[in-house]
């Protein structure tokens, strides 16, 4: 069994309100010294088998396909262990 | 990072560098509108120049194919004199009594709906809503007419949940009720989709807001979102043009909304409007501060002055071409007086609303921007605003269109339904199909209650609120349009269009005032098209002038088509109406056992373009019903006075699908059956199914029936009792009998088995 | 002189004039209360309406909890001053630990629309002695995170305390244990996520009706201000 954590981000030119909305309210908070917040989503996939080459060429593709929105988001694949 | 190599293109440069090529056909721009805009600055644009000419000159924002077939709806308006703000401004405004005042206006959405269905219909609402703002007015429902192709093919599968949860999260996020609008399928929105909305808003008579600046040292003030790089695909063609490859020069034409920052921005606004602190305002949309600047200097007193680089960004690394081209949402721009600043920014601040003194009007009749001190732009502004293009495009009626009006659904050409069992299964066809089928799975998406002044919503004929708690006083409005009707005739396809909404707003019991469109078509360039839109736009006029009822502004969505096949010609009508009381609102639901059904109006073999014809033969063929606009005016005046008088319990307009589609819908919702008898002279199939327009049916207590039929005679329009609210099985005599529950069962599976 | 209800303006609150109007049309005299202020302008009773405070980005109510107001309320209810929550409301007094719990996606993860039917399981609390326990009612709700979630222990402790207020007849969105409100210890403090300020006039409310069934709660408020001792979880 291996875990494959893929987190998926709005691309850096795309407006994220989440994000803009949560560094708003942290100064209120009293944390101060924040330049930018952005938020983003986390999916940890687990395999049946190894994280090879391949199994992770199957979840690039279900990234591409399904968790992320390609026209807005950009995701990251990559193992944990 | 490449900032340190990016050369801003300087008036001073341009001057001296005539020769330098510009990539104005990337920009849409054509040679002899290139030449125009250097012969108008006698000299080459700069790069920040050619991007605002580019988009104030192109379609969406000059009109120039449409205009010179637009100027109908003003040269044949009808005299009325509630219309207080017209055409060109942006949204019309109409005097509803009192000292209250009501604006409204339909856009689309379309492209941007299909490329990401969330984004471009949630920020299709919010530029419209934005428009309404910018009139002063508190924005109060929107409605949301949609097209999408086939129900079962995977595409619509894509884009139509997308495009309702925008809808929704947007439009709830915003706080405005969602009440009407249609879905409505069809194989040529396959690859182009229509996503409309309209919005309304309120406003006192008095407080009527201009997109103009003027009085020379009033502030130019830019608040709300700050700007980043969405929607500036084109731009990037300058960029390029003028930066080495490692800059970030593909940019998103995927607009992402804000609808927090624009609720925000709402609140402020009308918090800014109530102290009087505006001179001028126009909110930042299409072309984004290109246009907002132009705009507001060309109608204003005749200058500005603005410094753009003061303008806050998202992105640090714009160049002014693109800050000019932008469009992120949620942004506005305001004049204010030097004495009203301190106000302006203490409201800003109190909504946490960022607000920038960006310019300053001027009496130079010059609109210069800067960039860190040099000159980038210096144009007189009234050439980019009403100095476009206009062009004659050419048009005909295509070769087709006899062949197409020759296949009418003649009983011979097309088999119809002829005993009472295959009626009875005909109807459970019908009211299951997707074009008939109730929409609930959708519309329960959307918050319809919110500010608590929903009289009517979905399900109705039209939506209905209340504006004042007072004394009642609301307004009704409804949208309507019939791709299939217009393919078949554009000149009768768009007057039925306006008919239908008119009916529906009338049938609750509110007097039609007004009119917005949103002419959807395919490309201009393509003369058949053109030829589309001529006839559409003629047939619209005629029948607002003769119905009385004024275009009062909307919007034209053209290159609707996928490769080179255009979508069906759909203008998307909406009527505005008035109802001094709204508690007086006539219902569509069969209510009450034993009250009568009366079909008013004539009903003809008519079923070109008929939802019979495409649910069960897939045929689409002959001339659409034939609209009398006499006779929808007076049948307007009927359901008008039936509700002023307390003679009706229900009335439904008659519409696709016909009557019997009417009658299942308010069963349905009246938990009520019916018993009908088919008038004799007509046959059965041709009473349940024809689609003629100027029709409704009404439900009267037995005690008002005579009164109500005396006043359809005394109008010359025809009247027919059929039948009687009873039980829970819908009998239609010597035909068939439904029970209530499968119909309820029909009518309603057919959105959770596809979507849910 | 009237009881004065306190109505809650968060950055991105939607219903606060159905909630104002909802006070007004009880008798009572409606408040508005801003985010910013702290002070609570002597309301006798404070409803947190719907919304989308903040623009629920986040989680839902999870900003609007740290705003001076809600400091101010959080310690007043501590001190037996009335709140009713409706929806967003209900997510802030969550946040804000003055309820148990907390609410999530609805199941079908879709926004909902519906006037669903609730059955009033509690009438010891301020806002709803004015209802019979076991009495249906019908009440718009409208929200995409509506799904009350808690663990088993709190359940139970909800059940055994009577604190649940209301229920669904029909389960809208996987509520646990079909729960559509909850009161806190003490009864003064309910969260609910149907909106019974938009069940308050015969031209607005639910159609077919009942129409007005949501008005009970703000004139429960009323009663309990008279008779404070009439509440009892």
């Amino acid at each position: 069994m291996a875990r494959v954590v893929v987190d998926v981000m709005l691309k850096p030119e795309i407006l994220d309100p989440q994000g803009q909305a949560v560094n708003r309210a942290l100064p209120r908070l009293g944390f101060d010294g924040i330049v930018d917040v952005r938020q983003g989503k986390r999916f940890e996939v687990e395999l049946e088998g190894p994280a090879d080459e391949a199994a992770l060429a199957r979840v690039r593709e279900m990234a591409e396909k399904l968790l992320a929105n390609t026209v807005i988001e950009e995701f990251r694949v990559r193992v944990e262990g | 990072m490449s900032e340190n190599k990016y050369q801003v293109d300087t008036v001073e440069r341009a001057a001296e560098t005539p020769g330098t090529e510009q990539p104005y056909e990337a920009l849409g721009v054509k040679d002899d509108e290139y030449a125009r805009i250097r012969e108008i600055l006698g000299r080459r644009p700069t790069s920040s120049e050619l991007a605002m000419y580019s988009v104030m000159w192109s379609e969406h924002c000059s009109y120039k194919s449409s205009k010179v077939h637009l100027k109908q709806f003003g040269d044949k308006a009808p005299e009325v004199d509630f219309l207080l703000v017209g055409p060109g401004e942006n949204a019309g405004v109409v005097d509803v009594g009192g000292d209250l005042a009501v604006t409204f206006k339909i856009e689309s959405h379309n492209h941007p709906s299909y490329v990401e269905p969330y984004q471009g219909a949630a920020t299709g609402v919010g530029g419209i809503v934005r428009d309404i703002l910018t009139m002063g007015a508190r924005p109060v429902a929107v409605l949301d007419p949609l097209r999408f192709g086939p129900a079962d093919a995977a595409d619509t599968h894509r884009v139509l949940p997308g495009v309702v949860r925008g809808i929704g999260g947007y439009g709830n996020s915003l706080g405005l009720p969602n009440i009407g609008g249609e879905v409505v399928f069809d194989a040529c929105y396959s690859g182009n989709p229509l996503v409309n909305a309209l919005s309304v808003g309120v406003l006192k008579k008095s407080e009527i807001k201009l997109a103009k600046a003027d009085g020379p040292g009033n502030r130019v003030v830019l608040f709300g979102a700050r700007t980043g790089g969405d929607g500036i695909g084109g731009a990037s063609v300058l960029a390029s043009a003028t930066f080495d490859e490692d800059k970030p020069s593909k940019r998103p034409s995927v607009q992402v909304g804000d609808p927090f920052m624009e609720k925000v921005l709402i609140e402020c606004c009308l918090e800014i409007y109530a102290e009087d602190l505006v001179t001028g305002i126009q909110d930042l949309g299409a072309a984004g501060l290109s246009c907002a600047t132009t705009e507001l200097a060309a109608a204003g007193t005749g200058g500005m002055d603005v410094q753009l680089d003061l303008a806050p960004l998202r992105d640090a690394t714009l160049v002014p071409e693109e800050i000019l081209m932008s469009e992120s949402q949620e942004r506005m721009m305001a004049v204010v007086t030097p004495e009203n600043l301190p106000r302006f920014f203490a409201i800003c601040e109190k909504w946490d609303v960022i607000a920038t003194v960006i310019g300053t009007v001027t009496d130079t009749g010059r609109l210069r921007l800067t960039w860190h001190g040099e000159t980038i732009v210096d144009v007189d502004p009234r050439t980019l605003a009403h100095q476009g293009p206009v062009y004659e495009r050419p048009f005909h009626r295509p070769s087709w269109q006899d062949g197409l009006q020759a296949d009418a659904p003649t009983e011979e050409r097309l088999a119809r339904p002829k005993t009472g069992d295959e009626l009875r299964e005909t109807v459970l066809r019908m009211i299951a199909s997707p074009n008939l089928a109730d929409k609930t799975w959708v519309l329960e998406q959307y918050d319809h209650r919110v500010r608590g002044n929903t009289v009517l919503a979905h399900g109705e004929d039209s939506g209905m609120l209340r504006l004042n708690e007072e004394d009642g006083l609301g307004i009704a409005l409804s949208t309507d349009g019939n791709g299939r009707y217009t393919k078949l005739d554009p000149y009768t396809g768009a007057q039925l269009a306006l008919a239908e909404a008119y009916r529906n707003v009338a049938a609750t019991g509110a007097k039609p005032l007004a009119v917005t469109d949103c002419l959807n078509f395919g490309s201009p360039e393509d003369p058949e098209v053109m030829w589309q839109f001529a006839e559409a736009c003629r047939g619209l006029a005629d029948a607002c002038l003769q119905l009385g009822t004024p275009v009062t502004g909307g919007n034209v969505s053209f290159y609707n088509q996928t490769g080179s096949e255009a979508i069906h010609p759909t203008p998307i009508i909406g009527v505005l109406g008035v109802i001094d009381d709204v508690a007086r609102r006539t219902r569509s639901a069969f209510e009450t056992e034993g009250e009568i059904l009366l079909l008013v109006g004539e009903t003809r073999d008519e079923f070109g373009g008929s939802e019979w014809a495409h649910v069960v033969h897939g045929h689409l063929g002959g001339l659409p019903p034939k609209p009398d606009l006499e006779r929808e005016r007076q049948l307007a005046e009927i359901l008008i006075a039936g509700s002023r008088d307390g003679m009706l319990s229900a009335a439904h307009d008659l519409s696709d699908g016909g009557l019997i589609q009417a009658i299942v819908e308010s069963c349905v919702r009246g938990g009520h059956g019916a018993r009908v008898v088919l008038p004799s002279e007509l046959d059965p199939f041709v009473a349940l199914f024809s689609e003629s327009a100027g029709r409704a049916v009404v439900v009267v207590p037995r005690s008002e029936e005579k009164r109500f039929t005396d006043m359809c005679n005394f109008r010359n329009v025809p009247v027919a009792r059929i039948g009687v609210v009873d039980g829970d099985t819908l009998d239609v005599q010597d035909q068939f009998s439904i029970p209530l529950d499968e119909l309820r069962e029909a009518w309603t599976g057919t959105f959770p088995k596809l979507f849910g | 002189m009237p009881a004065r209800i306190g109505v809650v303006t968060f950055p991105g609150t939607q219903d606060d004039t159905d909630a104002l109007r909802a006070a007004r049309l009880v008798g009572a005299e409606p408040v508005a209360l801003w985010h910013r202020d702290p002070s609570l302008h002597d309301v006798d009773a404070v409803v947190l309406p719907g919304g989308f405070s903040y623009g629920d980005y986040l989680r839902c109510g999870a900003i609007a909890r740290f705003s001076p107001v809600m400091e101010s309320i959080i310690s007043a209810a501590r001190e037996g001053l009335p709140v009713l929550g409706i929806c967003n409301g209900f997510q802030i007094l969550c946040e804000s630990h003055l309820l148990p719990g907390a609410l999530i996606r609805n199941a079908g993860t879709l926004f909902i629309n519906r006037d669903v039917r609730l059955r009033v399981e509690s009438t010891g609390t301020a806002w709803t002695s004015d209802y019979a326990v076991g009495q249906e009612i019908l009440i718009p709700i409208k929200n995409g995170e509506g799904k009350f979630a808690a663990d088993e222990k709190t359940l139970d402790e909800l059940e055994a305390e009577g604190r649940v207020i209301a229920r669904y007849v029909e389960n809208p969105n996987g509520s646990a244990r079909d729960i559509a409100g909850i009161a806190n210890a003490a009864g003064n403090v309910v969260g609910l996520m149907p909106h019974p300020e938009h069940a308050i006039e015969e031209l607005t409310g639910p159609y077919p009706g009942p129409a007005t069934d949501g008005l009970p709660f703000f004139t429960s408020v009323l009663q309990h201000l008279l008779n404070p001792e009439l509440v009892d979880a």
